[in-house]
């Protein structure tokens, strides 16, 4: 079977996954099965979902280096544009249906709600990086491009710090998405830091990366 | 008895809303009301062995404000009970299984005359009064719900409080094998809240027992709860076994948990913000996706009755 097919095929497997929270919500706002307080569920969902595309997206790159996997690379730049769509629509729900666009709303009421600020720089980080997504901004910035994408490195860290923040008791669940974006952030780190001694030998689990195929370069595709 | 049955209560019998309020005018507009607190004329309004049903509660209080009341689903879904689990639907569900009887009630502490007692018999010495309220929880969401109970007030003087008695003090039930949401210290357990006496003794405190006229459901806070409409929702202190009067304020769950973040006071106040979130408005439980927030108000709207309370007091501080 022809290879690209295949991999148009998985493309669009992965493309209808992804798209399936958004089915489900749109599926319960319609019948109007979100509860006693529909708001705040889109919220909440909206949310979780933007988080665990967020972590499955910087996944990517621990797999290659732990595993030397390459395939999954070319889901990146989908995965990534997934965050970017829950997020924006977590970010609709909190303006135009919690605030209803209301101008006395936002300035009275943002303010006093630190951590919708936190949430909010997080989302204004992410935003040049789903402008810059497409193949002829990438080589348009070239070795800034991939300066510019470590900023999602901070969304996430501000992002989960946002969920963290907004509990009133049972830091459970926040915790968990800390712990999973400090496992991804931390093989990274272990990765480079191995990097810059290169004389030393290891028979670590985590392979040497040769710069050309740093996890942070995007994969055409 | 008051009170014949455990049972959950299925939603098959729960009295459609448009029905509950056609069966208050009719039971205003008639002489029916008579009839049916002797459970003669309206099967399901006191029907003994389905026992869901409070029969023979006063209606039309003046406390009782003049709004519609959430739907009964509504009350009764989404609710913040911790003991049963800290999602909104996690006490509807936990809750289920959940023992209200026998269940016993102990008034400690500056009291002439200290007791325990049964929860029935309580219940059975009490006139019962329905009391539409509204609640505002911290969380900037309101609802409107008809409490069936009775004024705490009246019920604390039967034990002769001593001229010590500064505050009062609740705490919740703790059994962690009923409850799972003790096995976790989210909170530390069992739940305490309190007042100071004079906010105990005002005519709007009361103890409810049901809610849209039955017996009220586990995961209101069965089988008795504190009802204070001008403080934030966690003031209102479920499934209570002990009320203690004491000289010195109380040590509440909230309070200990977040001291810049609860305050012993938590009265409604539009101009104290959380320090996490805006207190300004709240959304209205039961409207809709599209539903606009409505504006909180000074004492969730009955400063005319509570203002005097805190007279003089700086409630920038005492939140």
């Amino acid at each position: 079977m022809n290879r690209e097919l295949v991999w148009l095929f998985a493309k669009i497997s992965v493309f209808s996954i992804c798209l399936l929270p958004f089915l489900f919500l749109f599926h319960d706002a319609v019948n109007e099965t979100l509860g006693p307080d529909p708001i705040e569920t889109l919220h909440f969902r909206t949310g979780d979902w933007t988080l665990r595309f967020l972590l499955i997206t910087l996944t990517l790159t621990p797999l290659k280096l732990l595993f030397n996997w390459k395939f999954q690379l070319r889901f990146r730049r989908m995965l990534g544009l997934f965050a970017f769509f829950y997020a924006s629509l977590h970010f609709c729900v909190y303006f135009v249906l919690d605030l209803s666009l209301s101008w006395t709303q936002i300035v009275e009421e943002v303010p006093q709600n630190p951590y919708v600020l936190v949430g909010l720089s997080a989302y204004i980080l992410l935003i040049p990086l789903a402008a810059t997504s497409t193949r002829t901004m990438v080589q348009r910035l070239g070795r800034n491009w991939k300066k510019l994408h470590r900023l999602v490195y901070a969304a996430a860290c501000l992002g989960v710090f946002h969920f963290l923040w907004l509990v009133k008791a049972d830091l459970t669940e926040p915790s968990i998405y800390a712990l999973i974006l400090g496992i991804l952030l931390g093989i990274r780190i272990f990765d480079r830091v191995r990097k810059q001694r290169p004389a030393e030998k290891s028979t670590a689990v985590l392979r040497t990366i040769p710069a050309s195929e740093s996890c942070l370069n995007p994969v055409p595709d | 008895m008051l009170i014949r049955t455990k049972k959950e209560i299925p939603a098959s019998e729960v009295t459609d809303r448009s029905l509950f309020r056609r069966r208050r005018q009719l039971i205003k507009a008639s002489a029916l009301g008579a009839l049916a607190s002797f459970g003669l004329s309206f099967p399901e309004l006191a029907r003994a062995d389905a026992g869901s049903k409070l029969p023979g509660f006063g209606k039309d209080s003046p406390y009782s404000i003049n709004e519609e009341p959430t739907d009964f689903e509504d009350v009764t879904r989404y609710n913040n009970f911790y003991e049963f689990g800290t999602g909104k639907s996690d006490p509807a569900e936990n809750a289920k299984g959940f023992k209200t009887r026998p269940w016993t009630l102990a008034i400690e502490g500056e009291v002439e005359k200290p007791g325990v007692l049964d929860i029935d018999q309580l219940i059975s010495g009490q006139n019962l009064e329905e009391r539409i309220y509204r609640l505002r929880c911290v969380e900037a969401w309101s609802m409107v719900v008809p409490w069936v109970g009775f004024s705490l007030g009246g019920f604390l003087k039967q034990f002769n409080p001593t001229s010590k008695a500064k505050f009062v003090e609740f705490t919740t039930l703790f059994d962690p094998g009923q409850m799972p949401g003790q096995q976790i210290s989210v909170l530390e357990w069992p739940y305490v809240e309190g007042l100071r006496i004079d906010e105990a003794m005002h005519p709007l405190t009361i103890l409810a027992v049901g809610l849209y006229g039955e017996v009220l459901p586990n995961q209101n806070g069965a089988p008795l709860r504190l009802v204070v409409p001008w403080k934030y929702g966690f003031k209102s202190i479920k499934s209570i076994v002990r009320i203690r009067l004491t000289e010195d304020m109380p040590h509440t769950s909230w309070n200990l948990s977040a001291p810049d973040e609860y305050g012993f006071y938590a009265n409604v106040n539009p101009e104290v913000p959380h320090p996490r979130w805006s207190q300004k408005r709240e959304r209205v439980i039961g409207g809709g996706l599209f539903s606009l927030k409505r504006d909180t108000e000074l004492f969730n709207g009955y400063a005319e009755q509570v203002a005097h309370l805190y007279q003089g007091m700086d409630l920038n501080r005492n939140f």
